[in-house]
């Protein structure tokens, strides 16, 4: 059995968005929801963080930010975009400096839709994350490490749209 | 001889199990005096064990071989304390796993690494005169450096050595990492510049820092028995009953305060070891004083 899904310590990041998404994300902490029920904790450093929670759209000044967020976290990790503008670059999409979804720079594993998105379903996309990160706890076990290894470098040039990557996750809600 | 073999085995089993479940119930209690339900008591483990699973990202390897002197010599302090061997060598261990915690942090070039272990070094400032301190008022009292000795010995220590054992409880703050004193590395949530020591340190390496700290609590917390020990069974269950309240009494304490600057942790303890500690020594000195002239005139 893997631990991982026990202690998932998050790491969060606030892109260009309005902050109702990253207010949110905070509220998740408060004794009115409190999810270190499930061992989350906040954690601010990358390489302590299993879960990166980007709210907010991508631009082209926070690009290299989230992309070395992504590569100082030690792996298995997952990213969860929270927000419409994280998923898609919501009522930002059509500005000139952003480059749209947080899946433009870096693969997303759970898009949490929402304007803002709810605690709720902050909290419900974070334990969907934590299946995927068992998956790759799991996959990274039974392969061997070159392969796995092998396996990795196509991570980071995701970027189909999102709308047809995701569009089963996003119906909901 | 057996005595010493299984009190130093019991240590090196059951004091991680025993450190786990306290910083457990810890942050258990930490939770509730917040209003919030708080994570399963066994959640440490949970994090250690997910910790060990991690990949190993290193900035340099030489970081981990000092994590891991830094486990084996708290592990070894521990050991020398129930073994019940001599004090001043436990303090010297003691401050020597701790300076192995700074120069791994100290290896890598992150700045907030670096400024971590600066911390560190500024609350080992502060702690070390109260440890050195209380160790020399043991002597003192029971007329032996010897932890045995003072576990023998047929007195309680607390009611002479009060303003000791206040002054102990003081910088047990500093050493179980809580606020106000949580300056180079804290147990919750915290960023940047409070989580500094171990900004570099991860996965494995992180599970090691875990673990020690589990081993230290235990060995820091029988520092506290020995004001309670006299040799009976009454000892025992006094001194192990305050030793929980203590913990309890830091776990209130790292609720109720803001974290301080480290100009007032530094100012602060040795305000505290200057007046509890040197006055608490100068009256035990005063049996000894007294005898002498009465030797001289008699």
């Amino acid at each position: 059995m893997s631990y991982i899904t026990k202690s998932p310590w998050i790491i969060h990041y606030d892109g260009s968005s309005c902050n109702g998404c990253d207010i949110e994300v905070l509220a998740c902490l408060t004794p009115m929801y409190d999810v270190e029920r499930f061992g989350i904790i906040n954690t601010g450093n990358p390489k302590h963080a299993d879960i990166f929670l980007v709210t907010g759209s991508i631009n082209e000044q926070n690009k290299e930010v989230v992309r070395q967020i992504y590569e100082q976290m030690p792996s298995p990790k997952v990213v969860v975009a929270v927000g419409i503008c994280a998923n898609s670059g919501g009522i930002f999409k059509e500005c000139y400096n952003i480059l749209g979804g947080v899946d433009k720079v870096i693969p997303v594993d759970v898009y949490v839709p929402g304007c803002a998105a709810r605690p709720e379903a902050i909290i419900d996309g974070v334990v969907k994350g934590l299946s995927v990160l068992a998956e790759k706890r799991s996959a990274k076990a039974t392969v061997a490490p070159d392969a796995a290894a092998a396996a990795e470098p196509d991570e980071l040039e995701v970027p189909v749209e999102p709308g047809e990557a995701n569009g089963a996750d996003k119906g909901g809600a | 001889m057996v005595k010493i073999i299984v009190l130093v085995a019991a240590y090196l089993i059951f004091a991680p199990i025993v450190g786990g479940l306290l910083a457990g119930i810890d942050r258990v209690i930490t939770a509730r005096m917040q209003g919030r339900v708080g994570p399963p008591v066994i959640q440490p483990f949970y994090d250690v064990f997910k910790l060990m699973e991690k990949e190993a990202v290193t900035v340099n390897k030489t970081q981990d071989f000092y994590v891991m002197c830094f486990l084996i010599f708290i592990v070894i302090t521990g050991c020398l304390f129930f073994a019940g061997q001599n004090l001043l060598l436990i303090i010297f261990s003691l401050t020597l796993a701790s300076v192995f915690l700074v120069i791994a942090a100290y290896s890598s070039n992150s700045p907030y690494s670096q400024i971590g272990a600066e911390r560190e070094l500024l609350q080992a400032m502060a702690y070390e005169p109260m440890v050195l301190i209380t160790a020399v008022a043991f002597f003192l009292y029971t007329g032996s450096f010897e932890v045995s000795a003072i576990l023998a010995y047929e007195k309680m220590a607390i009611l002479p050595l009060l303003g000791i054992f206040l002054g102990y409880l003081f910088i047990l703050t500093i050493k179980f990492r809580k606020s106000p004193f949580d300056l180079s590395m804290s147990h919750h949530g915290h960023q940047e510049l409070v989580k500094g020591l171990t900004t570099e340190i991860s996965g494995k390496s992180l599970a090691l820092i875990e673990i020690a700290h589990w081993y230290e609590n235990i060995f820091l917390l029988g520092f506290i028995f020995l004001f309670f020990a006299n040799g009976t069974q009454t000892g025992i269950i006094v001194g192990v009953i305050v030793c929980l309240a203590a913990y309890f009494l830091e776990i209130f304490i790292d609720n109720n305060f803001a974290r301080m600057k480290w100009q007032f942790a530094l100012n602060s303890s040795w305000v505290v070891a200057a007046a509890l500690g040197f006055a608490n020594l100068a009256v035990l000195y005063v049996p000894v004083i007294l005898s002498t002239m009465i030797g001289i005139t008699g």
